[in-house]
């Protein structure tokens, strides 16, 4: 019976093909814009959580602010403030897990008749456990490279590509720094974009006592410009903050009520805003292209109130020779829901297509998970039984004498 | 029980704006099984009214209605159409087919609501065609057959699920007089097999077919009675 009636539905869609067909391409639109903006926003949060997790996690930037002298103040991380011996004090707080205190410049690097200009990195080792980086290849120089400021460098795969290209392994090489040599003791294994969109690989990491040193020189010894802080745990977060503002100005002598000479960021807070911000992007163009989704619903509602007026006579012969109320309703409801899942395998299709056509066109991550499938099809399949009831309740709700009349 | 049909004090009125308006006025009527009856009267005599409540189309305001042994009032919407489907067949005046389907679909319909396979269905379909006499046609549609031809149709419909009643709503009322007399003829057939036969008409040379006659006039059955032996052998 129930074949049957898939069979009359066919039919009764093939005997109006181009109404057919128009009242599936709303369903299909709908759906397919459904599936491609979910593409989308699935992508822009792919890549921020990929951006997120190469940053390190639980991590604080504490930065040497102006100094508290009034007058006219210089960029944060401009005066030195701050000093490696605070970066010690800091590392002996409850709920730290680490501390790197940091200086940063750029420099013309040479290798052979290669040259390039990227980011150098003066920190500790701790500093490759708090931002999460690992080696490829070769060591993280120690400690005692620290004390004796050693010309030793790491080096991001940007770099290695630029200076090295794919035939030399560049451990064990001699780069020059600013004219300074340096061995190359280790590669980076590649993070790639981080959250504003910089190459995290375009970089090189060298002992702090080295670059202070040997490469940017030192106004006043120990001082650096900024530190890096990893807090033991998610939880331990806002106490870790409270304790390095009051440690530093404790520590700074910075009397109550005076501005800090130095300010604490709190860089996971700020990764989560970015990605609860491309969470609701997605969820944006999710419900827009719901909507039209709903108007392709109205279309089939619409299409099948002309048709149950159009079919009255068949209805009441139907129903004359032996068909039941919820006959006539499974007929007229059958007939909205072929339509919306058709409609929706070939607008899955379409959004599937679209997204792999932006993705290609424009180089936007777009991924189709099989969720985002699955949800479409799930509210088109429920769109056409809800939009189909009204019509087909109204078909199965004819007076049969009436419609044997109806001309 | 030998009554196919057995109506008491049927009462039927619609509610217009200017009140209830008596149709039916206590109608009395027992048709025998195989009996074969010929209901004429003018328009607005409440002929067609009393078709409908017969065809379990339209219930009765008041009085009882037993079809085949069944309180037709006690049943509901459901069972009505499980009456309908498997106890009557009806004819009506346009034929009433569905032009989208060719003549073995249309046959079928009413075997569908039965839940019967389809193999079955194309089966019995084919054989009732053949026995209308369209046994060559089984895969034309509506539109590309004649008017008596169509009625043939729509009598196979109305025979597929072995019915104990046909109901027939002017069932020339659309064709010639030619095709006419073969119509009745296929009706007289199906009688002599031991079908009840109801049919509506005003026109006096059809109604001969019947065994039976019965005029209403304003609600009410005014004549009732077996035709004369002599008019029947002249037809």
């Amino acid at each position: 019976m129930f074949t049957a009636m898939l069979g009359e539905a066919w039919h009764a869609m093939g005997a109006n093909r181009m109404r057919t067909f128009l009242t599936m391409l709303g369903m299909m639109i709908g759906v397919g814009a459904v599936v491609m903006m979910m593409a989308i926003g699935e992508g822009a949060q792919q890549s921020i959580k990929k951006s997120i997790s190469s940053m390190g996690s639980n991590l604080f930037i504490v930065l040497s602010g102006p100094p508290n002298t009034g007058g006219a103040r210089s960029a944060t991380g401009n005066a030195l403030s701050l000093n490696v011996k605070d970066a010690d004090a800091i590392g002996e707080l409850d709920g730290i897990a680490g501390v790197a205190p940091t200086t940063m410049g750029s420099a013309q690097v040479i290798y052979a008749g290669n040259n390039w200009n990227t980011t150098i990195i003066g920190t500790t080792p701790s500093y490759m456990e708090i931002r999460d980086w690992v080696i490829d290849d070769g060591y993280v120089f120690s400690n005692s490279d620290m004390r004796s400021a050693t010309r030793v460098a790491l080096i991001g795969k940007t770099v290695a590509d630029n200076l090295f290209g794919d035939a030399i392994d560049p451990v064990g090489k001699t780069i020059r720094i600013r004219q300074s040599p340096f061995m190359v003791v280790g590669v980076l294994n590649p993070k790639g974009q981080s959250l504003d969109g910089r190459d995290q690989d375009d970089t090189i990491i060298v002992p702090l006592t080295t670059a202070q040193r040997k490469l940017f020189g030192n106004q006043v010894p120990g001082s650096v410009r900024m530190m890096m802080v990893q807090a033991a745990s998610d939880k331990a977060m806002p106490q870790a903050e409270e304790d390095i503002n009051n440690l530093l100005r404790q520590r700074h002598n910075i009397r109550e009520g005076s501005d800090s000479d130095f300010s604490v960021r709190n860089l996971t807070a700020i990764a989560n805003t970015a990605a609860e911000t491309t969470r609701t992007m997605a969820l944006l163009l999710g419900a827009i292209a719901s909507i039209s989704l709903l108007v392709g619903g109205i279309g089939i509602m619409n299409i099948m109130l002309v048709s149950v007026t159009e079919r009255t006579r068949e209805i009441g012969i139907r129903m004359a020779i032996g068909a039941r109320e919820r006959d006539i309703l499974l007929q007229f409801l059958l007939e909205a829901f072929v339509i919306s899942i058709v409609g929706c395998v070939i607008g899955i299709l379409i959004g599937v297509g679209g997204a792999m056509l932006v993705k290609n066109m424009t180089g936007t991550d777009a991924v189709v998970t099989t969720q985002s499938i699955t949800l479409a099809f799930a509210v088109a399949a429920s769109v056409g039984i809800f939009f189909g009831f009204y019509p087909a309740r109204k078909a199965a709700r004819l007076n049969p004498i009436e419609a044997l009349r109806y001309q | 029980m030998s009554y196919v049909i057995e109506v008491r004090q049927i009462y039927k009125d619609y509610q217009t704006a200017a009140g209830a308006f008596p149709v039916l006025k206590d109608v009395n009527l027992t048709i025998a099984r195989g009996d074969y009856v010929a209901i004429m009267g003018p328009s607005g005599s409440g002929k067609s009214t009393f078709m409908n409540i017969l065809g379990c189309l339209d219930r009765p305001t008041a009085g009882e209605y037993f079809l085949d042994g069944h309180q037709i009032s006690q049943l509901s919407g459901n069972a009505l159409a499980q009456l309908r489907n498997k106890t009557i067949g009806f004819v009506f005046q346009g034929f009433n087919l569905l032009a989208r389907s060719n003549l073995l679909d249309n046959v079928s319909l009413p075997l569908v609501y039965s839940g019967v396979d389809k193999k079955t269905r194309h089966e019995r379909a084919e054989q009732v065609l053949i026995k209308v006499g369209l046994g060559n046609y089984l895969n034309s549609r509506p539109s590309q057959i004649s008017g008596g031809q169509q009625q043939r149709v729509a009598i196979a419909r109305a025979l597929v699920n072995e019915p104990r009643l046909i109901l027939a709503d002017e069932p020339t009322g659309n064709l010639d007089s030619k095709t006419s007399e073969e119509i009745m003829q296929l009706f007289d057939s199906l009688n002599s097999e031991g079908i009840s036969i109801v049919l509506v008409t005003h026109e006096t040379d059809i109604a001969e077919h019947a065994k039976r006659q019965v005029r209403f006039l304003d609600g009410k059955i005014v004549h009732d009675s077996y035709a004369q032996p002599a008019v029947m052998e002249a037809s």
